[in-house]
């Protein structure tokens, strides 16, 4: 969509500008995240630009809230929570989505719809109104576990996160697991059963293989979805369970301390690796199926 | 006749393929189950906790079992303050449930529907050891046997015959007040015959019993009872008729018949201790929400009230959830908006781009998409503060003076510009999938056709497109209503959507009923839509990234 050489001057006063307007939308977008990081790195407890840093002076640059981010306990609290909970989250929601995702790809399954609604459910409901109810079906599910089970107060803590967040992973896994297995060619498992290969193995020896991309890329999907939740888990959790975007909401809200923003670019490090990550992979998915990369 | 159909091992061909069918919709359903039991108990039965909490309302009755009870027939237009019964079973029923601490919960619950409650059952909980005191301590006086727990244990205790239906009744009482369970071992059982003879003092004992075995773990044969028991015991003697009984403590309870003790006048005793008993209100507001199930709260959620002459709104200046309704839909109305306005540009030239440069700028789009929520919530805070980087640019400029600094966040315009940045992925993704699908070769062909520039846009690229944009502001809309994170911390007061309003009441004000109606409005909204969404869409077409 070049500009003709026989356009008119109007049209290329449209052109120029319109580009530029769309120049400034993704300004708009990009702006607030690219603005985070060098002012992470500002040597002052301020939210702004100092002019030490508008001059570049060294001076003016400093890492002392990464290193605060590293040292304090609340924030190392926070991490380590983080760091426990999304991934056992996401575990159980890969592991038992996959398996209902293989179920509901069979060509003859009773009420799909129905299924199907339920299991999206997670991902439609909005946060708070899942928070609310989890508020009051888990609290009174923590108090069963603590005295008729006899389980410790803070593991029954992390137990009612993880569970919270292992439910609002499933729907990503779902869709992209399924996504995957609609191009899933049947006669392969037919073929494995064929040769003589038990229904086990050829979960894992064929059609695991064929499906990873999917599996995985759904696995990144809950895992942020946990990693970056904070509504539920300030409803379900006590204090001793507080992740890292709890620790920043509650930053953000109180005392505002500059380390958020350094957390905030280590965030933004990591999910630009994650994209990267579940950009290839969905590349490699489409090759792997025979479909050009898009 | 043809022979029927057989298979392999000899049953007919048509059974057996029904039994494979049978078998595969098994496996399917053997391989979903795990997942679908969890989301069951997980999700599902939260959500529908929620939406049970919306209309439960056993606390008056729970609480207060016998003044529910002897307030049914009370007609406030008839009457002016209702029986001196119901003042009685007031006195019996807050007693436990002051000694059970759940006289302040319930206070609060009623003063969510009549303000002024709350301190009035606070208050009235602490009296009421001074009113037992009237009959308690001139028993204790007559006998100082009274005043020793073995006394009334060997009166209530079983003989020969027990009284379990009373057992059982109190036992699901002191349940229902402490939401505790009551099933343990006692040690003690109303005997019948006292049941029959002193009904009060018996229902009040084992109500004592019930409470200090279960809840306090302590052994009812060794305690001395609480000072309620007394007047019970008074107000059974004035008619009991004693002369054919001739159980343990016979003659203590002759003589205290004999006697005739003082026993509070209720009605006076709850005047003293608040004037407001001698109203109707607290009693109309008992009265009025005793039932177990209520829609008090959907009303109190659109701002109305239950009152003892039917519905009615509430005062003007109380009046704040429909305002926040109001204001949820038309700031995600302008949130989708802004969306829409500026990811279709957006949208059209990474359609309309090569698909190596448009793979590109997709990254611009999808990195603040993959960015987490409070990262970029966080970054709207530092860009819009008064001292933050948008100020300071426009004060260097010279378009703000250093002391007119613009005031951009914790209002409504703060909320409405970090919404619109994070939620505009997720317009100009859906735009994007149905823009790549509309043919180039039509505008050319309008264009051929001797139309405009405008004219081919507006009447044959546009109408194409319009899926797209339907699709991506339902999506945009649908999460815009239910957002609680960003308007709480960038929204101050006048920004903030019904969702920080479900927070505040379920962490603050403790009004989880309401907090569960408000909840219950919006997910019914957002069902609606999602409704609209699948029909118009079709669930099945999200895409991700």
């Amino acid at each position: 969509m070049g500009l003709p050489p026989y356009a008119t001057l109007g049209q290329r006063i449209w052109y120029y500008s319109f580009r530029v307007i769309c120049g400034l939308i993704f300004f708009f977008l990009i702006a607030p995240i690219v603005v985070v990081m060098p002012l992470s790195f500002n040597a002052q407890d301020f939210f702004t630009f100092t002019p030490e840093m508008l001059r570049l002076d060294p001076a003016g640059y400093s890492l002392k809230h990464y290193e605060d981010f590293l040292t304090n306990p609340q924030w190392q609290l926070a991490m380590k929570n983080s760091l426990i909970i999304a991934p056992i989250a996401t575990i159980i929601s890969v592991s038992l989505g996959t398996l209902a995702a293989i179920g509901l790809s069979q060509s003859h399954v009773p009420f799909k719809g129905a299924i199907m609604a339920i299991l999206i459910s997670p991902m439609i409901v909005p946060l708070i109104i899942s928070a609310t109810g989890m508020f009051f079906f888990y609290s009174s599910l923590g108090n069963w576990m603590e005295s008729t089970l006899g389980l410790d107060k803070g593991f029954v803590g992390y137990v009612k996160v993880i569970l919270a967040h292992a439910v609002l992973g499933i729907p990503f896994v779902i869709i992209t697991v399924t996504a995957t297995l609609v191009g899933f060619d049947r006669s392969l498992t037919r073929a494995a059963a064929n040769m003589g290969a038990g229904p086990v193995t050829t979960f894992f020896r064929v059609q695991m293989p064929l499906i990873l991309p999917g599996v995985i890329s759904g696995g990144l999907f809950a895992f942020i979805t946990s990693f970056d939740e904070v509504v539920v888990v300030l409803f379900v959790g006590s204090a001793s369970q507080k992740t890292l975007p709890w620790q920043m909401f509650i930053g953000l809200r109180e005392q505002i301390s500059p380390t958020i923003l350094a957390v905030a670019t280590i965030l933004v490090v990591i999910s630009i690796c994650l994209l990267t990550t579940v950009e290839l992979l969905r590349r490699r998915s489409e090759r792997l199926r025979g479909m050009s990369p898009g | 006749m043809a022979e029927a159909m057989l298979a392999a091992d000899g049953t007919s061909l048509k059974r057996s393929l029904a039994r494979a069918l049978r078998r595969q919709k098994l496996r399917a359903l053997m391989l979903i189950a795990p997942l679908l039991i969890f989301v069951l108990i997980t999700f599902i039965v939260p959500i529908g906790s929620m939406l049970f909490r919306s209309v439960e309302n056993e606390m008056v009755g729970n609480t207060l079992p016998y003044t529910v009870e002897a307030l049914a027939d009370w007609d406030a237009d008839e009457s002016p303050l209702p029986p001196e019964d119901a003042f009685q079973a007031m006195f019996f029923d807050m007693f436990l449930a002051a000694e059970a601490k759940r006289h302040t919960r319930l206070g609060t619950r009623l003063n969510y529907e009549t303000t002024g409650l709350s301190s009035l059952f606070r208050q009235s909980g602490r009296q009421l050891d001074d009113v037992a005191d009237i009959s308690y301590e001139p028993l204790e006086d007559l006998d100082e046997a009274w005043d020793e727990g073995e006394t009334w244990y060997a009166l209530m205790n079983t003989r020969e015959v027990a009284d379990d239906a009373l057992m059982a009744q109190q036992r699901a009482r002191v349940a229902a007040l402490t939401d505790n369970e009551t099933n343990g071992e006692v040690n003690f059982a109303p005997d019948a015959e006292v049941a029959v003879l002193l009904p009060l003092a018996a229902r009040e004992y084992t109500a004592w019993a019930v409470y200090v075995a279960t809840q306090d773990g302590r052994d009812p044969a060794t305690r001395d009872p609480w000072e309620a028991v007394a007047p019970a015991l008074l107000l059974d003697l004035q008619t009991a008729d004693l002369s054919g009984y001739s159980g343990p403590e016979a003659d203590k309870l002759r003589t205290a018949q004999a006697a005739n003790l003082p026993v509070a006048n209720f009605v006076d005793a709850f005047v003293d201790m608040d004037e407001d008993w001698g109203t109707q209100t607290p009693w109309e507001t008992i009265q009025t929400h005793s039932s177990t199930y209520t829609g008090g709260y959907f009303l109190n959620a659109v701002d109305a009230q239950k009152t003892a002459d039917g519905v009615a709104w509430q005062p003007e200046n109380k009046q704040i959830l429909i305002t926040l309704f109001v204001r949820t839909i038309w700031m995600s109305l302008l949130i989708m908006g802004s969306c829409i306005l500026l990811g279709y540009p957006i949208a059209w030239l990474l359609a309309n781009l090569p698909m190596r440069k448009a793979n590109l700028l997709l990254i611009l789009v999808l990195l603040p998409f993959w960015t987490s929520l409070l990262v970029r919530t966080s970054a709207w805070k530092v860009m819009l503060q008064q001292q933050g980087v948008i100020n300071d640019v426009l004060v260097w400029i010279g378009l703000v003076a250093d002391d007119g600094r613009l005031i951009m966040i914790n209002n409504q315009f703060g909320t409405i510009v970090s919404m619109t940045h994070i939620l505009l992925p997720f317009m100009i993704l859906p735009m994007y999938s149905v823009m790549q699908t509309i043919q180039p070769s039509y505008l050319r062909a309008a264009k051929s056709l001797g139309a405009t520039n405008w004219t081919a846009f507006w009447r044959v690229y546009f109408p194409q497109s319009v899926p797209g944009i339907g699709a991506g502001s339902i999506l945009v809309f649908i999460l815009a209503i239910g957002y609680y994170i960003t308007p709480e911390i960038v929204g101050g007061t006048k920004g903030v959507f019904i969702s920080n309003r479900i927070a505040y009441h379920i962490s603050s004000s403790l009004n989880w009923g309401l907090a569960a109606a408000l909840g219950t409005i919006l997910l019914a909204a957002v069902l609606v839509l999602y409704w609209a969404y699948d029909k118009i869409v079709g669930i099945d077409n999200v895409k991700l990234g």
